[in-house]
């Protein structure tokens, strides 16, 4: 009785994962853990928080579209990803105009 | 009319549909709607990522304010510990992911083998914490110690105030993982989750890639930066 | 849709429909959305009118300087405010639309046959109870709290009176809120009914899923802050505690990055009613309705970017206090946009003035009131010298009470007919709104002209030049609660004694009015057919118009 817009069959999973390619991607995980570790023991300076962070962003977006498979679904479980990381992102930096002006300035 | 029972009426993935025959009689039947469920758990998943988000402001600004005092704290945590921590969280994510792959094939066995293991591995981690936790508090590094009061500088007792917290929330979202897997193990044994209906099961490991997720980043932020 | 289809069919509605458990347990059991709807409506409205009480008094205590009432003293008004705030703020104006509407009108509007997830509906409703009784027992039974509503720290770490159970409280009320918002959003992606859009459902659905958004990516801040208070008080982590290295101002960007989202909570869904009754009784679509949809997503969304203009006070960089102050501008714009669409929508229509649509104006009409005054307390100039004084309470309750709780009552008269299939006596409830219209306006506006004089916000005691200011205001809040009695009264009467109202008293549009009322158990009979436009009165002619007047007449006729 109640209609489905997006979507209408009960099962919509076209995408059968596979045994290899998560280990794959588990693979590429270890071994950024790996290089974020030996990167940690070198100094940077300013740039070390912003190399620590890049590569975890790289890791989390493996996760996020394989293990997660966003990847394989539809444009909505897409964009309401997206608003959530961007309401978080904006909560970060309209924080920081409060942040670098209170304490370095 | 009026004896109409509506047992089957709600359920909280599967909703029942509805109509009236000729006779104007009800009846109900089901039908899932697997997508539905998918999308309120990653709605679920964004409450957890703003929960820990609001911890990660307060890391974040405190970062900003006590730079030296963090750099400081954070040579004192153990990378080995960290490291191996983060290595088990991944592989159980990869277990978790492989456990569903094998139930869409149809090898049931496998699946609860691969499901074992991934709790197995949560088990470990939740180990490990507790030895690195013991370390700390061994050496007087907790929460209102007279240590942290009387001789450390403030921005470490907001480090470490930090990171008990955030480990601990994090820790605790192991734990119910790992719960929540016990249940999978046992709706997978009486074939509620199955090759055709393993939603529950999506979801779990969903839940459970959402822990791996957040310790991805908890890692660098307290073990790496000094 | 014809309105006297399904009239005439025999049907069980949800009140009478049999279910496995019999009795109070086929409502306490019951995953039934319109159920858990007007469930919410009874625990809401109890816990308004304790909330209400504790306002009276304080308005009492207020007539004179000094102390006015023998049992109210300092500290018990400090516990007054307190028991206000938080009973108003999270029991009844968060949940207060969403909850009981928002439950009721979402399936119907959109029709569909229940929420996405039936039995999380209820666990959100026995977690709103549960928050709700630990609350209540807290302020009322254990001690004089006496935080207010927001427990900014470092004196909620201080403070000798417990407000651990509160707080847990809160928490609970938030995790009831976060699920319900997570139960709509996929209602409104999963349950339309086949042929309607997301741009041709109802406005006050589209306010749904927008406060849902809210909802769901806001109230997990505040979660944590609080666990974050209780874990503060108990174990002292330093992360609050300015002794300890912590800074109370971070405290307050946390609870604001929720408690400023949650001011639209409280009001989109009152925009979306105003919206629903505007279009209905101008017999005219909505002027805008794209814009409209947008500009509810828009606020959401600018309610992510000005959450600090709370804390131009608190010791935050002026960079900081610029930037806010700025952006506090642009919510003025959508909000614009949706006043000026009502006043359009009014234009050229067959304005029936019915209850819901006096109230709905003279909502459109106190808002602006509230809205504006907002944007003195926006500018950092103003607001240093109105912060925390009578001003801000005024601004605020210009907002809530005006725009907010008069919408909410407008909700209930508007759907009432379709929710217990009886008529209110119209006469009676135009007083009541003629009333309430007066009574906000000589109870809060001389808080206007206090606030700028500098009468400071939560003070007991008063300097004898504010008293007759005071005294206005006291008689107002008489004013205000009799038209509020008056209309609650009204419509009990109507439950019992009220004439038959029909599927369509209205001669309203949307899907909820295609059906029978009360409801049946399973909300549809015949598979509604949505419009292309949800507000498409062009087929409407002056004869709705005419046997809606005739209604009205022979009701009135018999009431008198």
């Amino acid at each position: 009785m109640s209609g489905h817009n997006e979507n209408t069959s009960v099962d919509k999973h076209e995408h059968v994962p596979s045994y290899g390619k998560n280990v794959m991607i588990w693979l590429a995980l270890v071994a950024l853990t790996a290089l974020t570790v030996t990167v940690a023991s070198v100094n940077l300076g300013n740039y070390t928080f912003f190399v620590a962070m890049l590569i975890a962003s790289i890791k989390a977006m493996l996760v996020i579209n394989i293990f997660m498979h966003i990847k394989y679904d539809d444009i909505l479980m897409k964009s309401i990803l997206i608003a959530c990381g961007l309401v978080f992102a904006v909560i970060i930096i309209m924080y920081s105009f409060d942040l670098f002006n209170t304490y370095t300035g | 009319m009026s004896t109409t029972s509506v047992d089957a009426h709600g359920h909280s993935n599967n909703h029942a549909g509805h109509g009236y025959g000729d006779n104007n009689q009800l009846y109900v039947h089901f039908h899932r709607d697997d997508y539905g469920s998918k999308f309120g758990m990653w709605l679920f998943l964004f409450t957890e990522v703003l929960l820990f988000g609001g911890l990660f402001i307060l890391y974040y600004g405190y970062r900003i304010a006590y730079p030296h005092d963090y750099h400081n704290a954070a040579m004192e945590l153990n990378i080995v510990m960290g490291a191996v921590n983060t290595l088990v969280l991944l592989t159980s994510s990869l277990t978790m992911v492989l456990s569903i792959v094998a139930l869409r094939r149809e090898s049931i066995k496998t699946s609860l083998f691969y499901l074992v293991i991934t709790f197995g591995f949560g088990a470990t981690f939740c180990v490990n914490k507790y030895f690195e936790w013991s370390a700390k508090i061994h050496h007087g590094i907790f929460p209102g110690s007279m240590e942290l009061k009387e001789t450390r500088p403030a921005g470490e007792v907001v480090f470490f105030g930090l990171y008990y917290l955030m480990t601990g929330l994090h820790t605790f979202h192991v734990i119910v993982g790992m719960v929540i897997m016990v249940f999978c193990f046992i709706f997978i044994k009486t074939g509620t989750i199955n090759p055709k209906k393993y939603i529950v099961l999506e979801n779990a490991g969903l839940y459970w890639h959402l822990v791996d997720l957040i310790w991805i980043f908890l890692f660098p932020l307290f073990y790496l930066l000094h | 849709m014809s309105m006297n289809t399904t009239t005439n069919k025999n049907y069980t509605n949800f009140f009478q429909i049999k279910t496995k458990h019999k009795g109070l347990l086929a409502w306490l059991l019951t995953t039934d959305h319109k159920r858990i709807g007007i469930m919410y409506l009874v625990s809401i409205l109890s816990f308004f009118l304790l909330g209400l009480t504790a306002a009276f008094m304080m308005r009492l205590e207020m007539l004179t300087p000094g102390q006015t009432i023998s049992f109210i003293d300092a500290q018990t008004y400090n516990s007054f405010f307190t028991l206000h705030g938080m009973i108003m703020v999270f029991l009844f104006i968060i949940p207060g639309i969403p909850a009981v509407f928002g439950n009721f009108f979402l399936p119907l509007q959109i029709g569909a046959d229940d929420v996405a997830f039936p039995r999380i509906n209820l666990l959100s409703y026995y977690l709103y109870l549960a928050g709700a009784f630990l609350a209540l027992y807290a302020i009322i039974f254990q001690t004089h709290i006496d935080t207010g509503w927001t427990f900014y720290v470092p004196y909620s770490l201080r403070t000798g009176t417990d407000v651990t159970l509160p707080l847990i409280a809160a928490f609970i009320l938030g995790f009831s809120s976060i699920v319900t918002g997570l139960n709509f959003i996929t209602t409104i992606h999963r349950m339309r009914i086949k042929g309607m859009t997301m741009f041709q459902m109802p406005l006050f659905s589209w306010s749904l899923y927008s406060t849902a958004w809210i909802q769901v990516l806001a109230t997990p801040i505040i979660g944590i802050t609080i666990v974050l208070v209780l874990l503060e008080r108990t174990y002292k982590f330093g992360i609050f505690d300015p002794t300890m290295g912590g800074d109370p101002v971070l405290y307050q960007h946390l609870f604001w990055i929720y408690s400023h989202p949650a001011v639209y909570i409280m009001a989109i869904p009152a925009f979306g009613v105003i919206s629903d009754v505007v279009a209905t009784f101008s017999r005219k679509s909505i002027f805008g309705y794209k814009v409209m949809a947008y500009s509810t997503m828009s606020i959401a969304f600018i309610g992510y970017l000005v959450w600090a203009h709370h804390m131009f006070t608190s010791g935050m960089s002026d960079t900081a206090r610029t930037v806010f102050s700025f952006l506090t501008f642009f919510v003025a714009i959508p909000t614009g946009v949706k006043v000026f669409n009502w006043v359009a929508t009014l234009w050229r229509g067959t304005i029936v003035m019915s209850s819901p649509m006096l109230m709905a104006l003279s909502a459109i009409f106190l808002f602006s009131i509230g809205g504006l005054t907002g944007l003195h307390l926006g500018s950092i100039s103003t607001d240093v010298h109105l912060h925390d004084t009578y001003f801000v309470i005024a601004h605020f309750h210009y907002v809530i009470i005006g725009g907010i709780l008069s919408m909410f009552i407008a909700a209930m008269h508007f759907w009432f007919p379709k929710m217990f299939g009886r008529m209110h006596n119209e006469k009676v409830a135009k007083v009541g709104v003629v009333m309430y219209f007066i009574g906000a306006n000589v109870l809060y506006f001389p808080m206007f002209i206090m606030g700028y004089m500098g009468m400071p916000r939560r003070y007991f005691d008063y300097l004898p030049e504010f008293q007759i200011y005071h005294v206005v205001s006291t008689v107002g809040s008489w004013i205000l609660i009799t038209a509020i009695l008056l209309m609650f009264t009204n419509l009990l009467i109507a439950i019992f004694k009220g004439k038959p109202a029909g599927s369509n008293p209205w001669g309203a549009k949307t899907l909820e009015w295609t059906m029978p009322s009360p409801p049946p158990l399973l909300n549809f009979i015949d598979t509604p057919v949505p419009s292309k436009d949800p507000y498409d009165y062009s087929d409407h002619d002056e004869r709705i118009f005419r046997d809606l007047k005739n209604k009205e007449n022979i009701i009135n006729q018999e009431n008198s």
